[in-house]
C-alpha cells in the first residue's frame, strides 16, 4: 500500500499475501536469467523485451481494474486488434491525432460493455464475448482483412522506434506512466476505493450509497483504453495495423492478473503485482528464447506454450499455499 | 451413564495466540447441553476441534467411549457427529431430498441412485418434524426456517450421535422456534444430544438441560439449568458477581424524556409491495422509535422504503416537513439518513478491506484532497471512532472479518455516525452480539439520540425494544396497527399488542 511517507515492504506483503508469490517467482526467473545467459542482463534484451511486452502490461492493468469489481472483460484482445488498424489509418495526422483518438475508441469499446453490463444487467461474461466477436468482426471490416501500414513517413512510428532522451523506448514510458497513473487511482481516490468495495460487496457498497454503477463504468472504460492504447502500441511496433491480432490476448490478460494474486471474485488485488504477472509470463518465452540460443536444446513454439502452462500452474499453486497458510493463523 | 462425549484439558494456539487454554466439555447421551460465552470466549474453536476442522494442541477427546482424534468434518460425521452450521452449508439450487441424501444416496444395481427411495427417505425423516414440504423443489425456494430443519433432517438421516446447532435461531420467527424446539425434543427422545450454541438465554431455559459456559479460551462453569438463572449465567460469562450486576440494574436505555416536538420524518400510508401497504409512522427529534412485529410484519420493508431501496407504489413522506422520495439509498444518506441492515456478512461489511477503509468507505466524497484521498484526515477520523466507541482491533488496518460480530458491528456503526446523520435506522443491531458488546452498542445509540438525532429501531428482542424505544409501532401484515409509548411498556403489553392483531385463523 501506498503510504504518505515510503513505501512499506511489510506492510504491502500484510495486506497482499497473495501476490507474494508473482514476486519471489519473478525475481528467481531473474536471477536464474542472469547467471545462465550473458546477455540476458544487457540493455538491449530489456528494452526489448519490455517493448514487446507493453501492450501485454497495458491491458493486463486495464483487465485488473475489471476483475477488481467482480468482472471479466473478454474483448480486449479484439479491441485492441481494431484500435491497432484505426491507429493506422490515423497515422498520417502524427502521433498527437493518431494515439488519442485510438484509444477513445476503445473506451467507446468499454463504455458500451459497461452500459449492457450495468444498465441492461447481461452478465459481463457474455456482454464482453459477444463484443469480443463484434470488434473482431469491425477491425476485419474497416481494413478489408488486410494488414494496413501505417504512414512511415509521419511522427507515428517514432513510438515504436525512438527513444525518450536516447535512453527508453517511448513504447515503456508510456507504459509506465499509464502503470502509475492507474496504482494511484486505485489506491489512493474514492473511485479506485470504490471498486474494491464493489468487488468485495456489492450489496454492502449500494447500502453504502456509493456509486457503484459509476465505479463499473469506470473499470471497464479503462479496460476499454488500455485495449486501446495497446493497439496504438500493436500498429506502431510492427508498423501496420492487424485486424487478426489479439486472439487470446484477453485470457493471457486474465493469466497475468490472477498470478498477480488477484482474486477473481473482485475486492482483492494490486496494480503492480499484476505488471509483475505479466512480466512473469513474458518472460518465460524470452528464457526459453535464450535457451534455444545456447543450442543444447530447442523448444519449438508449441513446447513454450507447453512449459509456460505448467509455470503458471506452478506459480498459483506456490500462491495457493501461501495464501492457505496466511489464512488459516488468526482466524478463531 | 457414561458420557457420551468427554473433553478435558483441551488447548489450541493460533500463531503464539491462545485461542483456547484449558476448555472442557462434558455431554451426556440424549441431553442437550449449551454452550454459551461471549464473542471470543472460544466457543465457536472448541466446537471447530471437536468437529475435526482444526486440531487441537493438547488434551484428551473421548467419545462414545473411545479416544478421538478426528482431523476432517466427514469423520466427524461418520463417527456421528453432525453440525448446523449458523451459514447454512447446503445447495440451494438442488432439491430438498438431494440436500438430504447428498453423499449418501440409496442407489439400486449399485451406481445408479434411487430417487424414489431417496425423496421417500426425506419425506419421512421430515415428517417427524411436522413438516409436509414438495421435497422435489429447490431447497432455496423454502424459508429460512425450512431450509435449517433440512439441515437437521440431514444430519438425522446420517444416524448422528451428537447434533451441534449453533445459534439456530437467530434467523428464525417465534412459531418457527417452536417448529424447531419441537425438533429438538424429538431428537432427544430418541436418545441423540444436541449441543446447542446461542447468544438468546431466554431459549436454554425452555430446551436445555445443562449448561457449560467458557470465558477467555476456558471453561469456567458447567450447570444444571434447573439450579441456575438468567442472571446468574451472564455474570459468569463476563466473569463478574451476580450481586454487583443486580445492585447495578439493566441499563436503561430510555431515559424518559417524552418533550417531542419536532417533526423529522413523517410517513404517511406508504406501500411497496405486498409486504408494506399504507404503512404510517412519525419520528420526532430526539427519539427512539421501535418497530415491534413478527418476522414477515413488515419492519425491515419499513426501514428499506425510508432508505430508498424499494420504490413506493403508494403514499408519501416527509423529511423535515419537506417532501422526500428517495429513489436510491444514495440519496437517503444525502439526505442524512443511515441504515445499519440486520446481514452484516451481506450488505454491511467488505469482507477484503481494512477496519480504516470499512469505516469511511460512506464518507469518501468528503475526505476527497485534489482528487485524492486525504489519508491523514482519514487516519484520524478512524482513531477517534475506534476510542470513541471501544472497537477492539490490533491496528486500524486490521482486516475487518478477522474482528469479532460485535466488533464489527460498531465499526459498521462508526460508519454511519461519520457521516453524521440525523436518523439512523438500525435493524437488529444487536443480533449475534455478546452481552458485554450489546450494552455499549446500545451506550452509543442512546448517545445518539441524546445529542437531538432520531433512530428508527428494529428488533426481534422484546427487550430490547421495550428498555430501549421511547415508543414502540407495532406493525402487523405490512401496517402500522398500534403504538406504546414509555415508560409503562412491559414485555407483556407488547406481546398482547402483538397477539391483539394476529388473525383469527379460518
Amino acid at each position: 500500500m501506498l503510504d504518505q511517507n515510503a513505501f512499506d515492504l511489510r506492510k504491502y506483503i500484510s495486506r497482499n499475501p497473495q501476490s507474494v508469490a508473482v514476486w519471489i517467482a519473478l525475481i528467481v526467473l531473474i536471477a536464474f536469467g542472469l547467471m545462465r545467459y550473458d546477455n540476458f542482463g544487457s540493455a538491449y534484451n530489456i528494452t526489448s523485451f519490455l517493448n514487446y511486452n507493453a501492450m501485454f502490461i497495458a491491458i493486463s492493468v486495464g483487465m485488473c481494474f475489471v476483475i477488481l469489481t467482480g468482472g471479466i472483460d473478454l474483448s480486449v484482445g479484439s479491441v485492441a486488434a481494431f484500435t491497432s488498424v484505426v491507429a493506422a489509418y490515423l497515422s498520417p495526422y502524427g502521433i498527437e491525432v493518431a494515439m488519442p483518438l485510438a484509444i477513445l475508441s476503445g473506451v467507446a469499446f468499454g463504455i458500451f460493455n459497461a452500459i449492457c453490463i450495468v444498465y441492461l444487467r447481461i452478465p459481463p461474461f457474455i456482454t464482453t464475448l459477444a463484443t469480443m466477436l463484434g470488434a473482431k468482426g469491425g477491425s476485419l471490416v474497416i481494413s478489408g482483412a488486410q494488414t494496413i501500414s501505417v504512414d512511415w513517413g509521419s511522427n507515428f512510428t517514432k513510438l515504436g522506434m525512438e527513444k525518450a532522451f536516447d535512453v527508453v523506448p517511448w513504447t515503456i514510458v508510456l507504459v509506465a506512466i499509464l502503470v502509475v497513473a492507474l496504482w494511484v487511482v486505485l489506491e489512493m481516490t474514492s473511485i479506485g476505493r470504490t471498486i474494491l468495495a464493489v468487488g468485495g460487496g456489492e450489496d454492502a457498497s449500494v447500502m453504502m450509497g456509493l456509486k457503484v454503477n459509476r465505479a463499473k463504468i469506470f473499470a471497464y472504460s479503462v479496460s476499454g483504453g488500455c485495449a486501446g492504447l495497446a493497439g496504438v502500441f500493436l500498429a506502431s511496433g510492427f508498423g501496420a495495423g492487424q485486424p487478426l491480432e489479439g486472439v487470446g490476448w484477453e485470457l493471457s490478460a486474465i493469466a497475468s492478473v490472477v498470478v498477480g494474486g488477484t482474486l477473481l471474485t473482485g475486492g482483492l488485488g494490486s496494480i503492480p503485482a499484476t505488471v509483475a504477472g505479466a512480466l512473469l509470463l513474458g518472460l518465460v518465452f524470452n528464457i526459453l528464447n535464450f535457451e534455444n540460443g545456447k543450442g543444447w536444446i530447442s523448444f519449438s513454439a508449441y513446447w513454450q506454450m507447453v512449459i509456460r502452462g505448467a509455470f503458471l500452474f506452478a506459480v498459483i499453486l506456490f500462491q495457493t499455499r501461501v495464501m492457505n497458510r496466511n489464512s488459516v493463523v488468526g482466524h478463531g | 451413564m457414561a458420557p457420551l462425549l468427554a473433553m478435558s484439558g483441551i488447548k489450541k494456539h493460533f500463531g503464539g495466540v491462545p485461542a483456547l487454554r484449558s476448555a472442557s466439555l462434558e455431554i451426556k447421551p440424549g441431553e442437550v447441553h449449551a454452550l454459551i460465552g461471549q464473542n471470543g470466549a472460544g466457543k465457536s474453536t472448541l466446537i471447530k476441534i471437536l468437529t475435526g476442522l482444526y486440531r487441537r494442541d493438547e488434551g484428551e477427546i473421548e467419545f462414545a467411549e473411545a479416544p478421538s482424534h478426528l482431523t476432517s468434518p466427514r469423520e466427524a460425521q461418520e463417527t456421528g457427529i453432525a453440525t448446523i452450521y449458523q451459514e447454512l452449508n447446503l445447495v440451494p439450487l438442488r432439491s430438498v431430498s438431494e440436500n438430504v441424501v447428498m453423499g449418501l444416496e440409496p442407489r439400486t444395481l449399485g451406481f445408479l441412485i434411487n430417487w424414489p427411495e431417496a425423496h421417500r427417505r426425506t419425506r419421512e425423516i421430515l415428517s417427524r418434524f411436522g413438516i409436509d414440504i414438495d421435497v422435489t423443489a429447490p431447497l432455496g425456494s423454502y424459508s429460512t426456517a425450512i431450509q435449517q430443519l433440512v439441515a437437521i433432517a440431514r444430519a438425522v438421516s446420517m444416524d448422528a450421535k451428537l447434533v451441534i446447532m449453533d445459534e439456530p435461531t437467530s434467523s428464525l420467527d417465534s412459531s418457527e422456534v417452536e417448529i424447531l424446539f419441537g425438533v429438538v425434543r424429538e431428537l432427544k427422545s430418541s436418545g441423540v444430544s444436541v449441543l446447542y450454541v446461542s447468544h438468546f438465554l431466554d431459549e436454554l431455559f425452555q430446551i436445555c438441560d445443562r449448561v457449560t459456559i467458557m470465558r477467555d479460551g476456558q471453561t469456567v462453569g458447567c450447570e444444571t439449568i434447573e439450579d441456575t438463572s438468567k442472571l446468574d449465567l451472564i455474570a459468569a460469562m463476563l466473569g463478574r458477581n451476580a450481586e454487583e450486576i443486580e445492585a447495578e440494574g439493566l441499563t436503561e436505555l430510555a431515559s424518559g424524556k417524552q418533550a417531542y416536538e419536532e417533526i423529522v420524518l413523517q410517513v404517511d400510508k406508504v406501500s411497496t409491495g405486498p409486504r408494506l401497504s399504507e404503512f404510517s409512522m412519525t419520528l420526532h427529534r430526539g427519539e427512539i422509535v421501535g418497530l415491534g412485529g413478527l418476522l414477515g410484519a413488515g419492519r425491515t420493508e419499513a426501514a428499506r422504503s425510508i432508505f430508498g431501496l424499494d420504490p413506493l407504489t403508494g403514499g408519501n413522506m416527509h423529511l423535515k416537513g419537506a417532501p422526500y422520495a428517495p429513489t436510491e439509498p444514495a440519496e437517503a444518506i444525502k439526505a442524512r439518513i443511515g441504515f445499519l441492515t440486520e446481514d452484516r456478512k451481506a450488505e454491511g461489511i467488505i469482507p477484503h478491506m481494512s477496519v480504516r477503509e470499512n469505516l469511511t468507505l460512506a464518507l469518501l466524497p468528503h475526505l476527497r484532497k485534489s482528487g485524492q484521498i486525504d489519508l491523514e484526515r482519514e487516519k484520524s477520523l478512524v482513531e477517534d471512532f475506534i476510542s470513541q466507541l471501544g472497537i477492539k482491533t490490533a491496528h486500524m488496518d486490521q482486516p475487518i472479518r478477522e474482528l469479532s460480530g460485535g466488533n464489527q458491528q460498531k465499526v459498521l456503526l462508526a460508519r454511519w455516525l461519520a457521516t453524521k446523520p440525523d436518523i439512523l435506522i438500525l435493524d437488529e443491531p444487536t443480533r449475534g452480539v455478546d452481552v458485554g458488546a450489546k450494552r455499549e452498542i446500545q451506550t452509543i445509540i442512546r448517545n445518539f439520540v441524546d445529542e437531538g438525532h432520531a433512530v428508527i429501531l428494529i428488533s426481534s428482542e422484546f427487550e430490547e425494544l421495550v428498555e430501549g424505544a421511547n415508543r414502540i409501532v407495532v406493525m402487523h401484515e405490512g401496517k402500522a396497527v398500534s403504538e406504546l409509548t414509555n415508560p409503562g411498556i412491559t414485555e407483556n403489553a407488547l406481546v398482547r399488542a402483538l397477539a391483539h392483531h394476529e388473525e383469527p385463523a379460518p
